[in-house]
């Protein structure tokens, strides 16, 4: 079936499987393979992108059923050669090791801070609970949150 | 105090080189690599423990318009591919030929045009099974009555799988007989799963024309994988390169060669296209390798005055079906024998009983250091339930029985010979950051008021010592491979270099340490020096990053090629300078290396100068060669031996069980730290990893052999809420046998907070009596200790 929607600011019309997995479809028709798959049961978020400005994990929606909607990855985070705030903080705060959790984790900063400019640690922490990282016991990227709500012209103090 | 303070090598706390690809989502993992006409693997896996096959019919499967290829264990028997050895000298079915030996077992693989279509036709694939009773309690493996599940070994007649002991037996029981206190413990260390993010998976193109093969695959020691499978599949090892690409998290659980690997070159070779296998989340936590199942005794013989004495212990170690455990060839029970721990004692002996289940094959995985986490976890049980039976505070018995820090070298009784430290010191920082003595004061005012709605407050602590950085080769070997790690480092004209390592990152940072290693002793900006990695065509032969291993390894290879190149350059400098190679000198700031002569500053050449000079037109010494390399294998003389204090502090909720992490301090000693950031990064995940372990993961079966932690729905993960914000301290006491006094740190927190976890739950439950509770501490767990009845893990 043939769906249209916008991805990273794009319209994108493919003809498509009905049963594809949105996340599916980022990486293997688009090759925006930045957007990870971790788990079958929604539990890793290492899929997590924008859907209409709200973090979702991509591996929860259809295709077919994203038709009309906005879709933004973190491939699009970085804007004429910028970084978003979220990229820099989780570089200048040690906020990945492997970095497979990472554009998922940034995508949930990145939206968190829209709507709360200044989150304290507790809701960084609640506002990423639905993802799972194996590497950082999670400190660094609450740090890596907060340095991004403390620069939000994303410009390093050094 | 041998405690000092060396600095930061290179450059500190530099920031990561590899995180500008991560954060704009331009890593290159696995299953991101799309090779022109490349078909997609997928692997049908049997859903019972233990069956005889009776039939497979593919017919339906191969009718499917997408699909290109089916086969079946019959079709790799015909090519003599059906077993392939494992790293424990045991063989592993690719796909079941005879029977299946446990739920998730391969026993078939599609290949078809696309993922999903891959998917559908193992839906079409028709197996017969003949199910038989399975093995799934380790306790009864050895029953007379038992099934036989190895019955593909001739000759084999029950489940046993090896016996080890280590230590002196006689003299422990000597010792035990005259001691005024002896406690023993059964304890569990449960089945778990490092489960890292990213699963397994890789992308095999055999060229019918060059007879090449190049496999790209999520293994942590692709050196290793290229000759286990020139070795096994006959590919002559030239014609093999393994890349393995960024890996989303290890582990461990990229060690071991899987089936799926074998599947998808026999895909390739079969079609002549790439193909992709991928495991989903379900594959991964119920086929690939596990980590721990070990049933432990542990006796701890002492003085009433509280000098600890002896240690015993028998350990009954499930390793599934097949011993799929990644170990050096001695060491069946991988570095166990450490489990002295940090205490001088005098005497010690432990008995190993492993046996076959019907269970996933592993071992040794998820960050243990070779099965130091069992070890650990069992003496630093043992200490404080030696300190509950004599009233003591358990840190107070622990420091009287520290080996002291003028004992080292200290050679344990079982035979191990610990490089440096001092514990006291370690301890006492520890202590100080927790604020031990008002937390216990704390706990006491709570006891108090018991009742009152008051949380159920526990302290824990352990300390822990790790034999890392495998391994002395006149001790150790995988399969008759030496444990050497080698780096070549090159120099180019303009003064930049790329150093071309055989460890493979999964998340360490290499490629900024290592640069920062070269940085260090030859003044070249960490920028200006590329990491090369993950690429058997390209790199020196090594065997890989595991058990903590690549900073004392690979990391002393890098400094050591790093000083022989400074070394030919001193040579080349005083020919610019018509002087003595002796007298110049080496100096090093931020603006980079140079030689000048000796008392006269800035008289001299810098490494960017002799560079040009090693490549360029102008005279070289006399019989120095051009260039500016230098290629090192490292066999290391000892292992290094890293160590830390770590105090843990929750509250369990009366009404519920729950138990909640409030603080989690951790002094670590790993020597000479390379990158402070990247050192503590490491041990907040392991420490993660221990709140984990301690409190929710579990890889648990049933009696039919079902794994009941096959998503991770049922495997339960830490994620930001159930983790507090961690409290790290140092102190460091160099190795004296590494080149820069590193020591190994990835495993450590892993191996050492466990113990933490649960000597402070059990501390919380003290007012119920509650001497001891097996892992996971989940809610119904801890409310069944509270009840007096707590049961080993199911």
């Amino acid at each position: 079936m043939e769906v249209t929607l916008s991805v990273n600011g794009e319209p994108v019309t493919r003809d498509v499987e009905a049963r594809l997995l949105l996340v599916h479809f980022l990486r293997d028709e688009l090759g925006l393979t930045g957007t990870h798959w971790g788990c079958d049961t929604s539990n890793c978020g290492s899929c997590v992108v924008l859907y209409d400005d709200e973090p979702v994990k991509s591996c929860t929606v259809l295709t077919a059923m994203a038709g009309g909607h906005d879709v933004r990855t973190v491939e699009d985070l970085e804007q004429d050669e910028v970084l978003d705030p979220v990229q820099q903080g989780f570089m200048e705060c040690h906020g990945l090791q492997c970095g497979f959790c990472t554009p998922g984790m940034l995508m949930s900063a990145r939206a968190l801070l829209d709507r709360d400019p200044d989150p304290s640690e507790d809701v960084i922490r609640e506002a990423i609970s639905g993802q799972i990282c194996r590497c950082t016991g999670y400190a660094s990227i609450v740090r890596s949150v907060r340095w991004a709500a403390v620069h939000p012209e994303g410009r390093s103090e050094a | 105090m041998t405690t000092v303070d060396r600095g930061p090598v290179g450059h500190g706390r530099m920031l990561r080189k590899e995180d500008r690809r991560f954060v704009r989502g331009r890593g290159k993992f696995l299953d991101d690599i799309a090779l022109p006409g490349m078909l997609h693997l997928a692997v049908l896996r049997s859903p019972v423990a233990h069956a005889r096959i009776v039939s497979v019919d593919t017919l339906a499967a191969e009718a499917h318009p997408k699909v290109k290829a089916v086969v079946t264990g019959a079709m790799l028997e015909e090519r003599g591919l059906a077993w392939m050895p494992t790293l424990s000298g045991d063989r592993q079915a690719v796909l079941a030929t005879d029977k299946v030996r446990f739920q998730g077992q391969e026993v078939a693989f599609v290949v078809a045009e696309d993922r999903y279509s891959a998917r559908d036709a193992l839906e079409l694939i028709d197996v017969e099974y003949d199910v038989l009773p399975p093995v799934v309690d380790a306790r009864r493996a050895l029953d007379p009555d038992a099934p036989l599940i190895r019955d593909d070994v001739a000759g084999k007649a029950d489940n046993h799988c090896f016996d080890w002991e280590t230590g002196d037996a006689a003299a422990t029981a000597a010792v035990f007989d005259r001691a005024e206190v002896v406690v023993r413990q059964e304890m569990v260390f449960p089945r778990v799963h490092p489960a890292p993010l990213e699963t397994c998976g890789a992308v095999a193109d055999y060229d019918r024309v060059e007879e090449k093969l190049v496999l790209w695959a999520t293994t942590q020691a692709p050196h290793a994988h290229r000759t286990l499978y020139s070795m096994f599949a006959g590919i002559p090892e030239h014609r093999i390169r393994v890349i393995s690409p960024d890996i989303g998290g290890g582990f461990g659980n990229k060690v071991p060669i899987y089936p799926g690997y074998v599947c998808a070159i026999v895909g390739s070779m079969l079609t002549g296209r790439p193909v992709k296998w991928t495991e989903d989340r379900t594959e991964n936590l119920i086929a690939s390798g596990f980590a721990r199942d070990y049933v432990m005794q542990g006796e701890i013989a002492a003085t009433r005055d509280g000098r600890i004495l002896a240690l015993r212990s028998h350990v009954l170690a499930d390793h599934g079906a097949f011993n799929g455990t990644a170990a050096p060839r001695k060491f069946p029970g991988g570095f166990f024998g450490v489990f002295t721990g940090s205490y001088d004692i005098e005497a010690a002996y432990c008995s190993m009983t492993a046996v076959h289940t019907n269970k996933a094959p592993g071992g040794v995985a998820y960050a243990c250091s070779f099965r130091i986490a069992e070890a650990v976890y069992l003496v630093e049980r043992m200490v404080d339930l030696l300190a509950d039976e004599l009233g003591v505070d358990p840190v107070e018995l622990r420091l009287r029985n520290f080996i002291r820090s003028d004992q080292f070298p200290y050679t344990s009784r079982t035979g191990w010979v610990y490089d440096s430290g001092d514990y006291a010191t370690t301890m006492q920082e520890a202590l100080r950051i927790a604020g031990y003595d008002e937390l216990r004061a704390e706990q006491a005012a709570r006891r108090e008021h018991a009742g009152d709605g008051q949380s159920l407050m526990g302290i824990g602590v352990s300390f822990f010592t790790e034999a890392v950085g495998a391994g002395p080769r006149k001790d150790m070997d995988m399969l008759g491979l030496g444990m050497a790690d080698g780096c070549e480092l090159r120099v180019h004209p303009t003064g930049s270099a790329v150093l071309r390592i055989s460890v493979q990152t999964q998340g360490q940072g290499h490629e900024t340490t290592f640069a920062q290693l070269v940085a260090e002793e030859l003044g070249i900006h960490p920028e200006n020096v590329d990491v090369v990695h993950g690429d058997t065509d390209n790199t020196p032969y090594g065997l890989g990053t595991y058990g903590s291993r690549s900073t004392p390894v690979s990391g002393a290879a890098a400094v050591i090629a790093s000083r022989r190149v400074r070394e030919k350059a001193r040579l080349i400098a005083a020919g610019m300078l018509e002087v003595a190679p002796e007298d110049l000198e080496w100096t090093k700031d931020s603006s980079g290396g140079r030689f000048d002569v000796r008392g006269v500053p800035d008289s001299g050449v810098t490494i960017e100068q002799v560079a040009m000079r090693a490549h360029g037109a102008g005279d070289l010494p006399e019989g120095v060669e051009g260039g500016l390399d230098a290629q090192v294998s490292y066999n290391p003389d000892s292992l290094t031996y890293p160590y830390g204090a770590y105090i843990c502090v929750v509250d369990i909720d009366p009404g519920t069980a729950v138990v909640k992490v409030r603080r989690f301090i951790a002094v670590d000693d790993c020597g000479t730290r390379i990158n402070e950031m990247i050192v503590e990064g490491q041990i907040h995940g392991g420490l993660t990893d221990g709140v984990g372990m301690a409190l929710m993961q579990f890889i648990g079966y049933d009696e039919h052999g079902n794994c009941l932690g096959g998503s991770l729905m049922d495997y339960l993960i830490p994620t930001a809420k159930e983790v507090p914000d961690w409290e790290t301290g140092m102190t460091v006491t160099p190795s004296p046998h590494h080149p820069i006094g590193a020591k190994g740190v990835g495993e450590s927190a892993t191996v050492g907070s466990p113990p933490a976890v649960v000597n402070a739950v059990i501390d919380a439950l003290a007012p119920y009596g509650v001497r001891h509770a097996d892992m996971p501490l989940t809610p119904s767990r801890v409310w069944e200790a509270m009840q007096g009845r707590a049961t080993p893990p199911q």
